[in-house]
């Protein structure tokens, strides 16, 4: 009765692995002292590599996609080339947060293991291949990233925050399993492959009504968890609230995963119903346009104006998904790797400034950072420039893939709506560079940089790569769109 | 009208006005009461759906442990949730005007329509064994990936709950079971010879410090 195929572990061996080693460093962090927690440290990047290695060389050729576990899991071009990303971003973190959470006693055992949880539950949200498994996954990584930001109990900001993530996390994850259920009632199957094949929107399908507000719900869950307009009121308070090591984390990791999500539930289960999301992803998008470059103006603190300049730019992702085409998804995916390494620098910038005590969040803390050291001031300018979409940064090439997709889809008012917001998004980006290299500073004295060499030097090297991405854009884009080769042109 | 959904009416409606409740009382107890009815009636409509394992497991755990735990709690700390409550009369008219669009909306939608919905094959009915067998052996072949990630997150649930209440307090005494155990005779008590009596002069000297 019971069937059990051992290839199917051979498929996972990724996700298995990092379950091993992060249960071996829960174990072996219990018997180290405070003082040794570096050997965490090390161990987690370790995992984090090998986990990457073998995701590496588990990757099918492209157009294959090869299932385990009855259909539940799926190891496809599109979930390897998210994981990889999403392994790369954690470690990023672990990396660019140590000194920092040093500094305010939260360099603990925890962080790490609740990150490496995290990062298994996104690996399994983007190789879901069941309703279940999205919705497990999912669980995993948004549990996860509530603790996290929790983790500074002692601060009242942050338990704010975190209140709020998880309650109206909890109110995301309720509409989102409302509308499974419907789409289950609809289809009679949680398998997205079936879902695929059995959703039918024809005007004499008895289902129609019930699969329609099944969509609305995935659609809101969707926009929920990505954090688009007008389902965005958590980001800018997590962001703002959360310890900056992990509101490093929560601004990039997890948009790959909620992209990632998003193709699965809407491509890979609900594509037979695309001309009705189409329309929803794209008013989605205008308003995430407008509220976040609009709200992002008027911050003066930093982590906020990024939390909505990360609004505006999940609307800049979500014109990828209008076209329902291989190339459409892959300019999403590619912005949504670009916009995980902008905003990897922008936060990992803060992290650099912080001293014991003092936070730099304060746009105004920015202030004549070149003449106090010109090197970071140019790391800073670039991610700016980046963010902006300024060519020929990897930010300007980003921008526009998912506007030649919004173009090929003929929504030519989409594509003007967003160079629209774009150059109103530029005057906050470039403010910030303003206050870098023509105000006064405050201190004259050089730039106190954290003793961490391995922060410093991976957070240059992310720097250069927006440069160097902006350059020789052309191979991240073929691997995207070689993903996604499986999709219908 | 069948007697199975006059019942399943009434369990909803019970459901429902069970669940209301809980945000709306006052008291944080009674509250607690009726969330302990809205678990006992959607058991009874799991019941109707012939998912008897899932109804008994559901008033086991739920009602009679989580519940109970929660009831404990709540009469412990004894909170003063006047302050709280203070939004939500005002709060009150808008939300309920939207909660009653969205249910007039959907009824008229999917309500009506889908009324002779054809209800998706019971796995268990169509493989000739009970629900709880079924429920066994699908959840350790076919649903045993999904099973083992619930599994990882209780387990991320544990390790969250303890950075975020666990305060290591210095100057606790607290008993040290080993050393208790391994204790002698000589560690609890020193005989310690001495003058019976002492010159006043001499002891003034050793007690000064």
């Amino acid at each position: 009765m019971i069937q059990f195929n051992p290839a199917d572990l051979v498929t996972l061996r990724p996700e298995l692995f990092l379950l091993g080693a992060t249960c071996s460093i829960l174990l072996i962090d219990l018997f180290l002292k405070a003082a040794q927690r570096d050997v965490t440290h090390w161990l987690s990047l370790l995992a984090l590599a090998a986990t990457a290695a073998l995701v590496y060389c588990g990757i099918p050729a492209p157009g294959q996609s090869v299932p385990a576990f009855n259909d539940m899991f799926v190891s496809d071009g599109v979930a390897g080339v998210l994981k990889l990303f999403v392994l790369l971003m954690t470690g990023l973190v672990f990396l660019y947060g140590r000194s920092y959470l040093r500094d305010r006693k939260l360099f603990i055992g925890e962080f790490y293991l609740l990150l490496l949880f995290a990062t298994l539950g996104m690996m399994l949200l983007v190789s879901a291949g069941s309703l279940v498994t999205v919705y497990l996954g999912l669980e995993l990584l948004t549990l996860s990233s509530y603790a996290l930001v929790a983790l500074n109990r002692d601060s009242a900001a942050s338990s704010e925050a975190a209140i709020k993530y998880f309650v109206l996390g909890a109110l995301a994850s309720g509409l989102l399993l409302y509308g499974m259920s419907m789409i289950y009632g609809a289809t009679g199957t949680l398998d997205l492959a079936k879902i695929h094949a059995v959703a039918d929107f024809s005007t004499n399908s008895p289902h129609r009504t019930l699969l329609a507000f099944g969509l609305v719900f995935l659609v809101v869950g969707i926009a929920f968890k990505l954090g688009a307009a007008p389902f965005h009121m958590w980001l800018p308070d997590v962001y703002q609230g959360a310890p900056t090591a992990i509101t490093v984390f929560i601004g990039s990791a997890p948009k790959l995963a909620a992209f990632g999500m998003a193709y699965r539930l809407l491509e890979g289960g609900m594509g037979g119903l695309h001309g009705q999301w189409t329309l929803m992803l794209a008013w989605l998008a205008v308003l995430s346009l407008a509220v976040g470059n609009l709200f992002a103006i008027a911050q003066t603190n930093l982590k906020r104006m990024l939390a909505y300049s990360t609004i505006s730019h999940v609307g800049f992702l979500l014109l990828g998904f209008v076209n329902g085409s291989a190339s459409g998804y892959a300019a999403a995916m590619f912005y949504a790797i670009s916009y995980a390494l902008m905003a990897a620098v922008a936060f990992g910038m803060i992290l650099l400034l912080a001293r014991a005590g003092f936070e730099a969040e304060e746009i105004d803390d920015f202030k004549g950072l070149n003449q106090r050291n010109p090197w970071y001031a140019g790391i800073m300018a670039i991610t700016m420039f980046s963010l902006a979409g300024v060519p020929p940064l990897f930010g300007f090439f980003a921008k526009l893939m998912v506007l030649k997709a919004a173009i090929d889809a003929g929504q030519l008012w989409l594509a003007i709506v967003a160079i629209v917001f774009a150059i109103v998004g530029l005057y906050y980006y470039l403010r910030v560079v303003k206050v870098m290299y023509f105000d006064e500073p405050a201190d004259d004295a050089p730039l106190a940089l954290p003793p961490d060499r391995a922060f410093r030097w991976s957070l240059s090297l992310n720097g250069l790569a927006l440069l160097a991405l902006g350059i020789a854009w052309s191979p991240l884009l073929e691997w995207c769109n070689s993903a996604f080769a499986a999709v219908a042109k | 009208m069948s007697f199975q959904l006059i019942c399943f009416y009434a369990f909803a409606a019970v459901t429902v006005g069970a669940a209301l409740a809980v945000v709306t009382l006052k008291s944080p107890v009674h509250a607690a009461l009726s969330l302990v009815l809205t678990f006992f009636s959607t058991a009874c409509l799991w019941l109707l759906a012939d998912a008897e394992f899932l109804a008994i497991a559901l008033v086991l755990v739920y009602v009679g442990a989580v519940m109970v735990l929660f009831l404990f709690v709540v009469m412990m700390l004894d909170l003063d949730l006047d302050p709280l409550r203070e939004g939500f009369v005002r709060a009150l008219p808008f939300g309920l005007l939207v909660a009653v669009v969205m249910l007039a909306e959907m009824l008229a939608l999917i309500g009506v329509r889908s009324m002779d919905l054809q209800a998706p094959v019971d796995p268990a009915a169509a493989a000739g064994m009970s629900n709880t067998v079924w429920l066994a052996s699908a959840l350790f072949s076919e649903f045993l990936l999904p099973f083992e990630v619930a599994a990882l997150i209780l387990t991320v649930g544990i390790i969250a709950a303890i950075p975020l209440t666990l305060r290591h307090r210095t100057g606790i005494k607290a008993q040290n079971p080993s050393r208790q155990v391994r204790v002698e005779a000589r560690d609890r008590i020193r005989v310690v010879k001495m003058q019976a009596e002492k010159p006043a002069a001499a002891n003034q000297e050793t007690s000064a410090p």
